[in-house]
């Protein structure tokens, strides 16, 4: 198949047919009746012909479907958003010797995971030496200081503890979404750091979790947003990149 | 071992997986010995939390206007006024007999300052102490009665055959917990678990009354351990079943949860004996007296301890750190049998969390889970499904999970914590639960008695892995015992964390205990009295 095509529909086996696959709950006991409310709820959802392949009661009073059919909807991929990468990826050797190079000084980040959350497990893949992905965290990097600060960090700390190290950047990772907590923190996050250092002192604020929309940086106030399955070298490629006008970040091949 | 509910003469893993007696022996002595300058520190030292507990334990309930409780209230005020070296019942029980006021009445006055304490002498701190040790006497004997009522109940119903099957709840409000709990109990839950709300661990009070505002989970609170342990008497009553119900002691607050978990009858806590220093940054100190207490509350109340190896294993390689989470079973086991706690009460922690991608996980699984099985055979194990490599493809996670619990049936795990394909995806929807209970039944239906037939080659993959392991086990605790403990902890040797003991979350609650410290609870669980 060629990546020139601009309009496609979901592929079961054949080109075109459209077929997705969902499963819900309805809170109806197990009959005739729940299936057809399932079915109405598929044509509605715009599956049409739409197949209840399976329904089982769990408990007396809800059912668990699993339908099957083809979705009228086109998807343009002309119109879709994301966020490319609009900096080279480099390899550790690359990211030391640019930093040793102009900065003239390790890269100090300072990263933490702030609010309640205690799931350090994204901070930990991006800093620590394990990394992630069969990539070595920051602290691998011997141009780059890593101040990792843990879990359930407050945001004026983190502040406080960002001016002591001289950090260059801030890395926030928020994992637990429950009422948009991961939102919240964010934007306390950001508005604490402007109102804590002069625009071009700044450190460089970026946040990373499974459940963020990367478009969102304006709205959240930050300088990058990271989602899921980031690798520690993507980071420390985007931070030379932002943080060091060198030759290798100067112009984009186009 | 002919005794044990999980080991049987037949399938004994310690003769099947070749391990030297001599090498368990070696690696309890040094557990022993790594663990035992700890208890001495504990011994040495009180907290606010046990203090508070103490209060607790003699009835005092109740907040201020602002959601202080008054636990909290009253052992700031004895701080600032006498100093905690003598612990609080001293001064508290002596102002209840200047005032002629009960407890409560004595902490709003104290609180309000129209009391003031004093650190009591001669006959008049004998009559305080007496007195506190009657009061506190009172609520021994209310856990006591508690226990006896679970006794009584189990008598009635009977216990399910292992491994228990154990659920979580967390809807962020209790009245919705409820009947989740109760739905799950029907769906063949034999053990509920009400996750707590995120950052509970490092509040430095017990939150009062019944909540219904928690992120990720519902505040642990008396009010809610009542409500919910009610709403599973009337379940267990309805399937002739008795429904247990865990909650979670670690943190800040590990005596006063422990107590009021003793009280309203709770079966089961997570308390782990380093989990808050390693991965909330409690101060090690702090914890480690904390958690002594909360142990011996345990021991009396009859409650399951469950240890929370399972963390090493997100945070550090499953493969590389596996000795890691033995060694944490030796010292959570020392530190659990010397606050009185018996192996049955022992939910000794291990996780499935190798990266599946790599050869042999599996193998590389059931050998670390037959080893826990082998050095632990009469405690419950508690066996907690993969989570780190859950990828948000629930259907490769549904089949990961088929494998954790196949694992626990072929290593005769006690508590089975059932796995969720939507793990790091969304808080479990009610069909996640009932899919993951589908996958648990026909695992355990379809091979659950595998385990008879099941006899690793004596010199294969599995026992020399079991072996490799147990013997990198005793070479760290080797180590540990050199360098002891605190510095081990200090250093990062567990789940990768470097924890100092002059750091940390809490440390300004330590006290060190003066001569002449009293506090009769303390002493009514040591010596297992009643008055």
């Amino acid at each position: 198949m060629t990546t020139s095509k601009s309009i496609v529909r979901p592929y079961g086996d054949t080109t075109g047919d459209g077929m997705v696959q969902l499963s819900f709950t309805l809170p109806l006991p197990h009959d005739k009746r729940a299936e057809g409310a399932a079915l109405q709820l598929a044509k509605k959802m715009g599956m049409d012909p739409a197949m209840v392949v399976h329904a089982k009661a769990m408990g007396p009073d809800f059912t668990f479907f699993v339908v099957y059919g083809a979705v009228q909807h086109l998807v343009d991929v002309r119109e879709v958003q994301v966020v490319e990468r609009d900096y080279p990826l480099l390899s550790p050797k690359e990211i030391n010797a640019a930093i040793k190079k102009t900065l003239r000084r390790p890269l100090v980040v300072v990263g933490a995971c702030i609010g309640t959350d205690a799931h350090t497990v994204g901070i930990d893949a991006i800093l620590n030496i394990k990394g992630f992905a069969g990539e070595k965290g920051l602290e691998y990097y011997s141009e780059i200081t890593v101040v990792n600060l843990g879990a359930q960090v407050a945001v004026p700390d983190l502040v406080e503890q960002a001016r002591v190290h001289r950090a260059d950047a801030v890395l926030v990772s928020q994992v637990v979404t429950q009422r948009d907590a991961h939102l919240h923190n964010t934007r306390e996050m950001s508005a604490a750091f402007r109102e804590a250092f002069p625009a071009d002192r700044r450190p460089l604020l970026v946040v990373g979790g499974p459940r963020f929309d990367e478009t969102m940086t304006g709205e959240l106030g930050v300088d990058r947003i990271f989602g899921k399955g980031t690798t520690p070298a993507e980071v420390a490629s985007y931070l030379v990149s932002a943080l060091i006008p060198t030759p290798t970040t100067r112009k984009k091949a186009s | 071992m002919s005794r044990s509910p999980y080991v049987t003469a037949a399938n004994d893993p310690r003769r099947m997986l070749d391990l030297d007696p001599a090498t368990i022996r070696t690696a309890r002595s040094l557990a022993r010995k790594a663990g035992a300058p700890v208890v001495k520190l504990a011994k040495q030292h009180t907290t606010v939390s046990v203090e508070r507990a103490t209060l607790r334990l003699a009835g005092l309930e109740g907040a201020d206007v602002e959601g202080i409780p008054w636990v909290n209230r009253l052992v700031d005020v004895v701080r600032e006024q006498v100093g905690l070296e003598h612990g609080v019942a001293l001064p508290v029980w002596d102002a209840m007999h200047r005032t002629g006021d009960d407890l409560v009445t004595v902490a709003q006055k104290a609180a309000a300052g129209s009391v003031t304490l004093r650190l009591p002498e001669g006959k008049d701190a004998a009559r305080a102490g007496r007195s506190a040790r009657a009061q506190l006497a009172r609520g021994v004997r209310r856990i006591d009665a508690q226990r006896a009522a679970r006794d009584r109940l189990i008598g009635k119903y009977g216990d399910p055959p292992a491994p228990w099957i154990y659920l979580i709840v967390a809807t962020g409000d209790i009245y919705e917990d409820m009947p989740q709990a109760q739905a799950a109990a029907r769906e063949g839950a034999d053990v509920i678990a009400v996750i707590r709300s995120t950052g509970q661990s490092l509040l430095d009070y017990v939150p009062e009354g019944p909540t219904r505002e928690g992120y990720a989970g519902t505040y642990a609170t008396q009010a809610n351990f009542r409500l919910m342990r009610a709403a599973l008497d009337e379940t267990s009553k309805e399937l002739g079943r008795y429904v247990r119900l865990t909650n979670y002691a670690s943190g800040l607050c590990m005596p006063e949860i422990a107590t009021l978990a003793g009280l309203e009858r709770l079966d089961m806590m997570l308390n782990d004996s380093m989990y808050g220093i390693l991965f909330r940054d409690i101060n090690p100190v702090r914890t480690f007296v904390d958690q002594r207490f909360s142990r011996q509350v345990h021991a009396r109340a009859g409650i399951v301890i469950n240890t929370g190896e399972d963390n090493y294993l997100t945070t550090a390689d499953a493969v590389d750190a596996a000795h890691t989470v033995t060694v944490s079973q030796l010292l959570n086991e020392y530190f659990a049998k010397e606050a009185g706690l018996e192996d049955w009460q022992l939910g000794l922690g291990h996780a499935f969390e190798i990266n599946p991608e790599i050869p042999d996980s599996f193998r590389l699984e059931l050998a670390h889970a037959m080893l826990g099985r082998a050095l632990f055979p009469d405690a419950p194990l508690k066996w907690m499904p993969p989570t780190k490599h859950m990828t948000g493809d629930i259907f490769r996670g549904y089949l990961l999970d088929g494998f954790f619990n196949l694992a626990g049936a072929l290593t005769g795990q006690g508590i089975l914590l059932v796995g969720m394909m939507t793990e790091a995806v969304v808080t479990p929807w009610l069909s996640d639960r009932d899919l993951a209970l589908q996958n648990v039944r026909y695992v355990f239906n379809a091979a659950g008695n595998l385990r008879e037939d099941f006899r690793p080659a004596p010199d294969g993959f599995i026992a020399q892995r079991a072996r490799q392991v147990l013997g990198e086990a005793v070479d760290l605790l080797d180590r540990i015992v050199d360098d002891t403990l605190l510095e081990a902890i200090a250093d990062g040797t567990f789940g990768l964390m470097k924890r100092p003991a002059d750091h940390g979350r809490g440390l300004d609650g330590v006290v060190r205990k003066a001569p002449g410290y009293l506090n009769p609870a303390a002493d009514l669980l040591e010596e297992g009295a009643t008055r």
